[in-house]
């Protein structure tokens, strides 16, 4: 029907490389040392530096108090990652679950108290959230750092999307074999939602790695720092030093992106149907 | 709603539970603490703190400086917006077009969705530094002298590529998730009314892809206000006196850095209306222009 002609491939591979090249750029160069940096600037011949390069970013104890490593970081990130993707999945399909598959009179309220979060993101209240963290005791401690970042219906929003596009016989079918809404929830509907939980596992992760602002606030000990955190201590180290690091600096951006990328790429067809049917 | 519920008092209250009590602790707690701050004048040496009415709206409000960030901000909002959209239009357009390769092309595109902001931010830094920066020694080539950092227009310039670069993978997948869902019918009646790709396009493909286009336009605002902090806390360094800054890292900077707890939240309340005021006509006026097939 259409000729594809050389141009539609011209501008794809244009905007592929415009998008990857700095990405790929940051690896190379993260594999060079500094000095060598310095004098050539960014480039995409690989080094030889590649091992001691991430080992140094990896275990080498930094930091003002001179006890966080990559490592740490790491962890960090992933615990966020984690925590915040299971953390919002388990939220949400309890709240879905109960506003579509329950009558009950408050519901239509349910329903308006929980949405309306969807329409302020964390930003517009920082500092408020941070006293209010304050007062309950929260900086410094995992469940501050994970837990109010569980404050948004979006997770919900697509769980009750779903659970309304599940046929109503099934319901009726598992009434009349006598489940409970215990069973039908666990035996029925959790593994109908597979797919739907995977897209979401992915999405939620990668924004939970990436959040930057929220644990910036709620963290100063730089035990509790993760990958994102950290980027802004390798600028303040960087900005006062002879020949920065540019090598370590670019490692650890690359050890920041490349688990949420490989996510992505790898799951993308669950990650493309969780997006873009999440947020119409 | 469902035809079969089940009808239970207290276990969806149950279930509820969790998420309520999140949403109460962490959302409406810390919005209505927001606002009632924003009536105060708070002691930065936690002395208790005065009612004065309107006065951080006012003192706000009549600021030159908040009032050219918030210039700032619109222009970069509108930039960031539309060169995001463009190119993400563009490419989802190609990539539906093209049979050979298009799942490569469309893993290479998308793949810079997952990077962070400040990670980006970082990433363009480095990009636009004085010393290694190639983008640096490409503009002067051209004799054009980037100074990022230091001169205020070419901050801009690299703010805006940066936030535009990490924007472009989210548009390309809802605009070609957008074309792949118009019928094939539709497209095959179009190629045989009309030879001209460029007018089929802007009179068939455009008018379907309305909607997804509106949707986009209110999610990269939001993008362009919120989500972009990472890239201008990195980028202007901690320098932020000649920076350009948008209205939600000033919130940042005026509460964390001036704790000035009343100020702030009279600048978090400006933004939860201009946000409200967004959805708003979201619902209201766009959407009925807006062709849905």
């Amino acid at each position: 029907m259409y000729r594809t002609n050389f141009r539609d491939h011209l501008v794809l591979i244009i905007g592929s490389l415009m998008m990857l090249l700095p990405v790929v750029v940051a690896f190379t160069t993260s594999t060079h040392e500094a000095a060598d940096i310095h004098m050539n600037g960014l480039t995409l011949v690989p080094g030889d530096h590649f091992a001691e390069t991430y080992e140094t970013v990896l275990t080498r104890q930094g930091g003002f108090t001179g006890k966080v490593t990559g490592l740490t970081m790491l962890g960090n990130s992933l615990i966020l990652g984690l925590g915040f993707a299971i953390g919002k999945i388990v939220l949400s399909m309890l709240a879905a679950y109960a506003i579509v598959y329950f009558r009950f009179r408050a519901a239509t309220a349910m329903f308006w108290i929980i949405f309306t979060t969807l329409l302020l993101p964390l930003e517009v209240r920082i500092l408020p959230s941070y006293e209010v963290m304050h007062k309950l005791g929260l900086i410094n401690t995992y469940t501050g750092l994970i837990v109010p970042l569980l404050a948004s219906a979006t997770g919900t929003f697509f769980f009750r999307q779903f659970f309304k596009s599940v046929p109503d016989e099934l319901l009726e079918a598992a009434r009349i074999d006598g489940a409970g809404p215990f069973k039908f929830f666990i035996d029925i509907l959790v593994p109908l939602s597979r797919t739907m939980i995977a897209a979401m596992f992915i999405i939620m992760f990668v924004y939970g790695w990436n959040q930057y602002l929220w644990p910036m606030l709620m963290t100063n000990d730089e035990g509790f720092y993760t990958l994102v955190r950290g980027i802004k201590q390798i600028l303040i180290v960087w900005v006062g030093s002879q020949i920065p690091d540019y090598n370590e600096a670019f490692a650890m951006a690359v050890l920041a992106m490349l688990p949420p990328v490989a996510l992505v790429v790898i799951f993308q067809n669950w990650f493309i149907k969780g997006l873009t049917e999440s947020d119409k | 709603m469902k035809r079969a519920q089940f009808s239970s008092s207290l276990l969806p209250y149950l279930f509820l539970a969790p998420q309520l009590a999140v949403i109460f602790i962490f959302f409406y707690w810390p919005s209505a603490e927001a606002i009632r701050s924003s009536f105060f004048l708070e002691d930065p040496f936690g002395f208790g703190s005065t009612f004065v009415g309107f006065q951080n709206y006012i003192d706000t409000l009549t600021s030159p400086e908040y009032l050219g960030i918030a210039a700032f901000t619109a222009l970069f909002t509108v930039l960031v917006t539309f060169f995001s959209l463009a190119a993400g239009l563009l490419l989802a357009v190609k990539a539906d077009k093209v049979i050979r390769g298009s799942s490569a092309y469309k893993t290479l595109l998308i793949s810079v969705y997952a990077i962070a902001p400040p990670v980006a931010g970082l990433i363009g830094m480095m990009f636009f530094d004085q010393h290694i920066g190639p983008f640096v020694r490409l503009a002067a080539l051209f004799g054009w002298e980037m100074k990022v950092g230091l001169n205020y227009w070419d901050t801009t310039f690299a703010m805006v590529f940066v936030a535009v670069w990490k924007q472009i993978p989210y548009n390309f997948i809802f605009f070609l998730s957008g074309l792949q869902s118009i019928p094939a019918s539709v497209l095959e009646a179009a190629v045989i009314d009309c030879r001209n790709g460029l007018r089929r396009f802007w009179t068939v493909l455009a008018p379907l892809l309305t909607p997804t286009a509106f949707f986009l336009l209110i999610i990269n605002f939001t993008y362009a206000l919120f989500d972009t902090f990472g890239v201008i806390d990195v980028m202007v360094k901690d320098k932020a006196a000649n920076n350009p800054i948008t209205l939600t890292y000033k919130v940042y900077m005026d509460g964390f850095r001036g704790n000035d707890l009343g100020g702030s939240s009279a600048q978090s309340v400006i933004l939860m209306v201009v946000v409200l005021v967004l959805t708003v006509f979201q619902f209201r006026f766009l959407e009925r222009r807006v062709h849905y097939g």
